[in-house]
């Protein structure tokens, strides 16, 4: 049984409680933003450029318009006061090419939207779409970061012919001094590839514009209900306050959704041009085509080490494929690689030099994980080059560079502090589930027969919980608003915006304790911005550990003001109440007074405390003074078929420290799906341009995520330290499973590779390229 | 141009008059009001559209509303019976074999079909048999999981 029940007087926090969430989305009656429907509701469909890079000479909407059931097309030129989409990174010198909602007068990546139909239906909108006449000048495009340095290289932008977009430089420590007396430099040219999110559900938008009201509701599939809000008005000229985003259910983000696209804009604008309701949800080609993709680093990294296994210091310089404009977040994204370089070793000694490159391609942007994969990726298939240059085994390499456990709170050369750790207890535990000597000893007798077994290691650290404020684009905090109702029912209203993680689970479990009642009594609302007092969003493994903590402090506050009705009743002081399984007693009166009790006479107020207000309502905001660092250890034994480059998982591993547990199921589901996207990465995905700027993995059939046959069996345990951050304990855990699953894997196949002279390979290994690195060369 | 056409939805029969390129997994949507039954991908690799069609697992994204004139469809929405969960229902909210639930409808009746097909699968057999279906939340370790104890549930109601 996957799942207990606990009695009334239990805690909840710390089970495996089944979700609250489910029994709407188990039944099919849960509502996605397609589901959401209007009277009159018009649909729109965007006719998108087939060209990586052209000249708008002509628009002719003539013959579209006048398709019967057609309301309106608009093109570049009708929404010209609408927008820029906003990028909200802030880097000193960044170039910021103008990014309208549609096309004006050039496209810059496959996918860029020219016009929109607007008719009764969505086929007739899609009819009308195809039906608009574009004259395009094809112009030379480039989609590779590399080649798009090369002098001569066609210019995304004209007035940047360079396609450098912005350059960052970071040190720390000495690190010439490391590589002078280093014993060993290790260098690698390491790729991180371009990846395509593929939440299950696309985007989407419904949009109604209120005339009398002069409001507008966007129904958006996001993960940032408040912030959308913010930007979208200023997209549209609009008063924050006469905009109302609602996000339904929403079908997986994954950091594609911690956007604001043209699309939410270009809603707005029709609903209010045409008055009426309109709905565009976007084609899964559309999805691969426009919403932001991941990754897409080119880095060369240097490692010093010493020949006692000492690391001393790393070197990268990493290109960073923006694509041909930013979204969100674009250019923050490889600060964090930048950030994240130290990874959990003791060395204080880098420096890193980004390269944000313009390209023909839709712009890179946040990516489960976000920096922090790309930046694991590297450090810890360094390790393992280093471990090799010396010989050592690649579990002694990382045992002996790790801080002990008592040098934290740990400094790191990249300005960090790391909150709390033990980093060494992840990989131990998990070298004894594997029974490390003995699959060292399997790997020798199996290459003994001419077979290929490998194992790969990756110990990883995050940066979670963000995060304090000054360190994040638009405020680091999150809020929360509890009520205690007359009838004992408790309501929360989170600023995040849970989409798929469990929030409405894990917050009743803290209200449950809290009051001792029951998690069915409780209601966990969020992602409506008329409704939900502002709120940041659910990104960077923060909502628990930012989110859940303001809403346990407003938990905290009711309680204490639950106490002074409750003292007042029993005719005690409240410092004597004590609380327990929902009810509040006093040890020198015997008396007791239950919490719908003190509920109701909060409300109806017979008896009022003296300086106590009516009401149970507490509203807080959380700035956590750090972020929150988990880490942990993923070991995964794999077997490559030398003659086909097939990777076969034997085992894989995975002990990861996220801090306190609230809910260790939902824990589970987070490394289970952290690691399957981990191994997408590895194995199976990348976003391929070709020298066109065509996308030639433009959907589902051309691109491959893990289907259920391609994960294997993955065996989880934890080690639990908690954050001194959060009074919760809790670190994080949303990308732990995708930063620690990739160099694992490669790790491994290298390993297992290694008696081929093969040193490294860049992901995804598929069968054709692991078999090609071995028919080049023959075994030592 | 449009064709009439009688499709039994959930026990109820639903006539229409649709176009001829009305997808079956609109018609479900919009004319029977099932939204239940979801669009992941309309190339059918994805499986977020899976519906049983007489019984058989189907993805209704690439399916004709008119080639299913005079069929038993069953969805999401027809599952649970006089209230009570179907065991997979049941197994993925036990074991938590969803997150964002978006692919959950199709992964259900997939797994459905799955066990009427082989009701005592082996790990193995149920990731095979569920390749038509993605998910990019759970890592599927839980969808198995689930599958795994709703066929034992199954089998020991027999």
């Amino acid at each position: 049984m996957a799942t207990t029940t606990a009695t009334r007087a239990e805690k909840q926090v710390g089970r495996r409680v089944r979700r609250q969430e489910d029994p709407r989305l188990i039944t099919g009656t849960a509502t996605y933003v397609e589901d959401v429907k209007m009277p009159g509701m018009l649909y729109a469909a965007i006719l998108r450029s087939p060209h990586a890079a052209a000249r708008l000479r002509a628009v002719r909407t003539k013959e579209a318009a006048s398709l019967p059931g057609v309301h309106a097309i608009f093109t570049g030129a009708d929404v010209e006061g609408v927008g820029p989409v906003p990028c909200a990174a802030a880097l000193p010198g960044l170039r910021i090419p103008k990014h309208t909602i549609l096309a004006t007068n050039r496209v810059y990546y496959v996918g860029h939207p020219v016009a929109v139909a607007v008719a009764t239906d969505r086929y007739i909108a899609r009819d009308a779409a195809e039906r608009i006449e574009v004259d395009y000048e094809p112009l030379p495009a480039v989609a590779d970061p590399e080649k798009a340095l090369a002098p001569g290289a066609p210019a995304v932008h004209p007035e940047w012919p360079d396609n450098v977009a912005f350059t960052h430089h970071t040190a720390g420590g000495d690190l010439k001094k490391a590589f002078a007396e280093a014993d060993a430099i290790v260098k690698q040219r390491i790729v991180s590839q371009r990846l395509v999110p593929v939440a299950m559900e696309t985007r989407g938008v419904v949009a109604e514009w209120r005339a009398g009201e002069r409001r507008l509701t966007l129904f958006s599939s996001t993960q940032i209900p408040h912030l959308m809000r913010t930007q979208v008005a200023l997209m549209l000229g609009l008063p924050e306050n006469h905009l109302r985003v609602i996000t339904p259910e929403v079908g997986g983000g994954f950091g594609s959704k911690l956007n604001v696209y043209a699309e939410e804009a270009l809603m707005g604008f029709i609903a209010r041009r045409l008055n009426k309701p309109v709905q565009w949800i976007e084609g899964r080609r559309e999805n691969f085509q426009v919403t932001i993709h991941g990754r897409g680093h080119v880095d060369y990294a240097e490692m010093s080490v010493k020949k006692d296994g000492a690391i001393t210091g790393l070197k990268i310089k990493i290109i960073q494929d923006l694509g041909a404009y930013h979204q969100l977040l674009t250019p923050l994204i490889p600060t964090l690689s930048v950030l994240m370089m130290p990874g959990i070793y003791n060395f204080h000694n880098v420096e890193a030099d980004i390269v944000g490159v313009f390209t023909n391609a839709v712009p890179t942007d946040a990516y489960r994980g976000a920096g922090r994969p790309e930046a694991t990726h590297v450090i810890e298939r360094m390790v393992d080059l280093a471990a090799a240059e010396l010989k050592m085994d690649p579990a002694e390499i990382r045992l002996k560079n790790f801080p002990g456990r008592d040098q934290f709170p740990f400094s790191t050369a990249t300005g960090l502090v790391y909150d709390s750790g033990d980093y060494a207890a992840p990989l131990k535990k998990a070298m004894g589930i594997l029974e490390y000597p003995k699959a060292r000893a399997r790997q020798r007798e199996a290459r003994g027969k001419g077979r290929y077994l490998g194992i790969g290691i990756s110990t990883y650290g995050e940066i979670c919980a963000l995060g304090p404020s000054p360190a994040t684009p638009a405020g680091g905090w999150e809020s929360a608003t509890v009520k205690v109702e007359p009838t004992a029912k408790v309501t929360i209203m989170t600023g995040a915006s849970p989409h798929g993680q469990g929030q409405e689970t894990s917050f009743a479990q803290l209200a449950a304790d809290a009051f001792g009642v029951s998690m069915d009594d409780v209601v966990v609302i969020h992602g409506d911005t008329a409704v939900v007092q502002y709120g940041i969003g659910t990104f960077a493994s923060r909502a628990t550990a930012v989110g859940g903590t303001a809403v346990y402090l407003a938990l905290q506050d009711l309680r204490a003001k639950c106490s002074r009705f409750a003292a007042h009743a029993m005719g005690v002081q409240p410092e004597e109440v004590t609380f327990e399984g929902g009810i509040f007693s006093s040890a020198r009166t015997a008396k007791t007074v239950s919490f719908p009790e003190v509920a109701l006479e909060a409300h109806v107020c017979r008896n009022l405390p003296p300086g106590v207000e009516p009401g149970l309502v507490a509203t807080r905001f959380f700035e956590p003074s750090n972020f929150a660092f988990p880490f942990g250890a993923h070991l995964a034994e794999v077997e490559v078929d030398a003659e086909t480059g097939q990777v076969k998982i034997l085992r894989y591993i995975a002990v990861d420290d996220c801090g306190k547990v609230i809910n260790p199921l939902l824990v589970d589901g987070q490394i289970h799906g952290g690691v399957a996207q981990g191994l997408g990465q590895a194995l199976l995905e990348e976003a391929v341009y070709d020298e066109y700027g065509q996308l030639l993995t433009g959907e589902l059939m051309s691109y491959a995520i893990p289907k259920a046959h391609h994960v294997p069996e993955i065996e989880l345990q934890r080690t639990e330290t908690p954050s001194p951050v959060n009074p919760l304990g809790v670190k994080g855990v949303g990308e732990a499973g995708t930063i620690g699953c990739s160099p694992a894997l490669v790790n491994a196949v290298v390993d297992a590779l290694s008696p081929f002279g093969i040193r490294h390979l860049d992901m995804p290994m598929t069968p054709q390229k692991v078999w090609r690195a071995i028919s080049e060369r023959k075994p030592a | 141009m449009e064709k009439s056409v009688r499709i039994v939805v959930n026990g109820k029969s639903i006539e229409a008059r649709v176009e001829p390129r009305l997808l079956l997994v609109h018609f479900l949507r919009e004319v029977a009001e099932y939204t239940g039954t979801h669009v992941g991908c309309e190339t059918s690799v994805c499986g977020a559209c899976t519906v049983l069609v007489e019984g058989r697992a189907v993805k209704s994204c690439t399916m004709f509303a008119v080639q299913a004139d005079g069929r038993k469809i069953q969805t999401i929405e027809g599952l649970a019976e006089d209230g009570k969960l179907h065991p997979l229902q049941e197994a993925f909210w036990n074991e938590h074999g969803l997150q964002c639930g978006f692919c959950t409808p199709g992964m259900i009746l997939s797994a459905c079909q799955l066990l009427a097909d082989t009701p005592r699968p082996s790990r193995d057999q149920i990731r095979h048999g569920l390749e038509g279906n993605l998910c990019r939340c759970t890592g599927y370790m839980h969808i198995v999981n689930a599958v795994e104890a709703a066929a034992k549930k199954m089998g020991a109601g027999a």
